[in-house]
């Protein structure tokens, strides 16, 4: 049986009803991997031991009649959560020796359902990146085409999904870290509210923006998995005084008279037609599911890259001031001096594109500009969430396009940095704005996926994830894999 | 927006992250065009608007100051790159002439 071919909650019943044990499933899926992942790289460490053994366990409980709610249903975790005893290198020669003290409070809650870790996926080094060839351990590639890169920073996340070489992935999203890279791989992938996830034991980037979440093969997947993993922590102080949403009741629910928003400003700039023919076509779908659909204007989203290349650099500057070679993680050889072992363990143990974002955040930071840069873009922030705020007054969701384009071939991007930050252009704003939103396939040019975004308001994943499924219910372009 | 070299080196020094002469033009370019990204946001008129703390507008929770974690100093130190006598090594900090 193709045990790869069925959907999360296909396998959670094969597993009560002892079609098959989750030693099985897990092995299948090792077995994928040490077959396929090779040429992918989607994963930095695989837990072969570990797994077989939280599989055995799970079998166990299932004998038992004390199964957990997702007791042995496999999962990848970025490599960015922190999984004690196991290396958490984040992406970076800097922290190639890592292993984590203590555990995620995202991987903790998964582990306390049960679920079983194949391993860590590959990604953008510290989450900086948009096409995962900034790792230290190596570009990832696409399953759709391995000349193609898959996205970023959750590149490995997203490609070991699409290559289903896990049914499912943790992912983080600061600017598109998940989105993008779901679109350009063919997924679903969500991005909750800011808060909704606990942070703690996820290696920071920028903490206003940074927020982890999943990427499936399905809304129906995703609703599953994200659902365990929300709720407040009190580990984070950003995390929100809410209980864990229901995500999966209400996916079925018609979407029947609900509006949908088409952001002018994004349908303003030119795209290439093969996306306006995808968009447009998905519309049509909403629209004879009784959506409406209505312009909306977000008249300071053009602002939306400068800010997040000012906040983003400056709170990057700030939280990886922790890599000073003393602590934890690497250090450079025979430094002369306490100066000469911080500049040149930070010059040796980051990549370029890091230390390119820590130099732009410092510049930020530092006297004299802190009101003309950092200040001004919380401002333009401010005024970016208000957009949001009226729209949502008048919509149920905002739809536009995930990535200005599909996939890009690996090198093409990585000389020119602002080039690759246009990737983010229409998922920027949701981090901006704290918002949920989600990514999910809606077409297919020259053989390579693309996606559609749908961003909702505060707190709104249920209804993010209820049109997204059945717009599921309706295509066929989520059941469309690779062929590796 | 240009960058000097010296302005560069400053930066670089604040961040403490050494950067060989060689790769400075480059990078420095490189952050000039990026910096140059920034100028949009001057014509945004932001007079009337408070800089944005929390997306959702939480004031910062507070708890009991309690001992919720146990001691975890044997278990951080194995990550240390160098320790003795259960502390951090590092090169000497403090000169002088003994």
């Amino acid at each position: 049986m193709d045990l790869h071919k069925l959907s999360l909650n296909q396998q959670l019943n094969g597993l009560k009803e002892g079609d098959f044990t989750s030693t099985e499933l897990t092995s299948h899926y090792l077995d994928r991997i040490s077959k396929l992942d090779k040429e992918l790289n989607s994963f930095i460490t695989v837990t072969e031991d570990q797994a077989l053994l939280q599989a055995e366990a799970a079998d166990k409980r299932y004998k038992e009649k004390s199964n957990l709610a997702l007791d042995g249903l496999p999962i990848a975790h970025k490599d960015i959560f922190c999984t004690k005893g196991v290396l958490t290198t984040c992406g970076s020669k800097m922290l190639s020796n890592f292993e984590a003290p203590y555990s995620s409070t995202v991987y903790e809650k998964l582990d306390n359902e049960g679920m079983v870790m194949l391993g860590k996926t590959n990604m953008d080094e510290f989450a900086m990146g948009s096409s995962n060839e900034t790792s230290y351990f190596g570009p990832v590639k696409n399953p759709w085409d391995t000349e193609y890169v898959p996205g970023g920073s959750s590149g490995g996340s997203a490609s070991c999904v699409s290559a289903e070489l896990a049914p499912v992935a943790t992912a983080t999203d600061t600017g598109g870290s998940i989105r993008q890279p779901a679109s350009l791989c063919g997924l679903t992938g969500i991005k909750p509210t800011y808060g909704r996830v606990s942070r703690y034991g996820m290696i920071a980037f920028a903490s206003s923006l940074d927020q982890g979440g999943v990427v499936a093969r399905s809304a129906e997947d995703a609703a599953l998995i994200l659902e365990a993993m929300s709720g407040h922590d009190s580990k984070d102080s950003t995390s929100l005084k809410l209980d864990k949403p229901d995500l999966t009741k209400g996916l079925d629910d018609s979407i029947k008279g609900m509006k949908i928003g088409l952001p002018k400003e994004f349908f303003a700039q030119e795209m290439p037609a093969y996306i306006e023919k995808s968009i447009e076509e998905a519309i049509e779908v909403y629209k004879s599911l009784g959506a409406e659909v209505v312009e909306v204007s977000l008249s300071n989203i053009n602002l939306s890259l400068p800010i997040y290349y000012i906040i983003a650099p400056a709170e990057c500057s700030a939280n990886l001031s922790r890599y000073d070679g003393v602590r934890y993680g690497y250090r450079c050889e025979n430094p002369k001096d306490i100066e000469d072992l911080y500049m040149r363990t930070r010059e040796e143990g980051f990549g370029k594109e890091v230390k390119r974002r820590i130099l732009i955040g410092t510049y930020a930071l530092s006297a004299g500009y802190y009101d003309a840069y950092y200040l001004k873009a919380q401002k333009c922030r401010q005024l970016v969430a208000n957009d949001f705020s009226e729209a949502f007054k008048s919509v149920d969701v905002i739809l536009s396009p995930t990535t200005p384009g599909t996939s890009f071939k690996s090198g093409e991007k990585t000389d020119d940095p602002i080039e690759m930050y246009l990737q983010d252009i229409f998922t920027i704003p949701a981090n901006l704005a704290g918002l949920p939103g989600l990514s999910v396939p809606c077409g297919e040019y020259e053989g390579l996926p693309l996606g559609m975004q749908l961003v909702g308001n505060s707190l709104e994943e249920a209804k993010l994830l209820q049109f997204a499924h059945s717009y599921q219910s309706n295509t066929d372009w989520h059941k469309k894999m690779p062929n590796i | 927006m240009a960058l000097s070299d010296q302005e560069l080196k400053e930066i670089a020094y604040l961040a403490r992250i050494n950067v060989n002469e060689e790769s400075l033009t480059s990078l420095k370019k490189e952050l000039e065009d990026i910096l140059g990204l920034f100028e949009e946001l001057n014509e945004a008129d932001t007079s009337q608007i408070s800089a944005m703390s929390h997306p959702l507008d939480l004031s910062q929770p507070t708890r009991k100051d309690e001992v919720t974690e146990e001691n975890l100093r044997e278990e951080l130190l194995k990550n240390a790159p160098s320790v003795k006598s259960g502390l951090f090594l590092v090169p000497k900090v403090i000169d002088g002439d003994n």
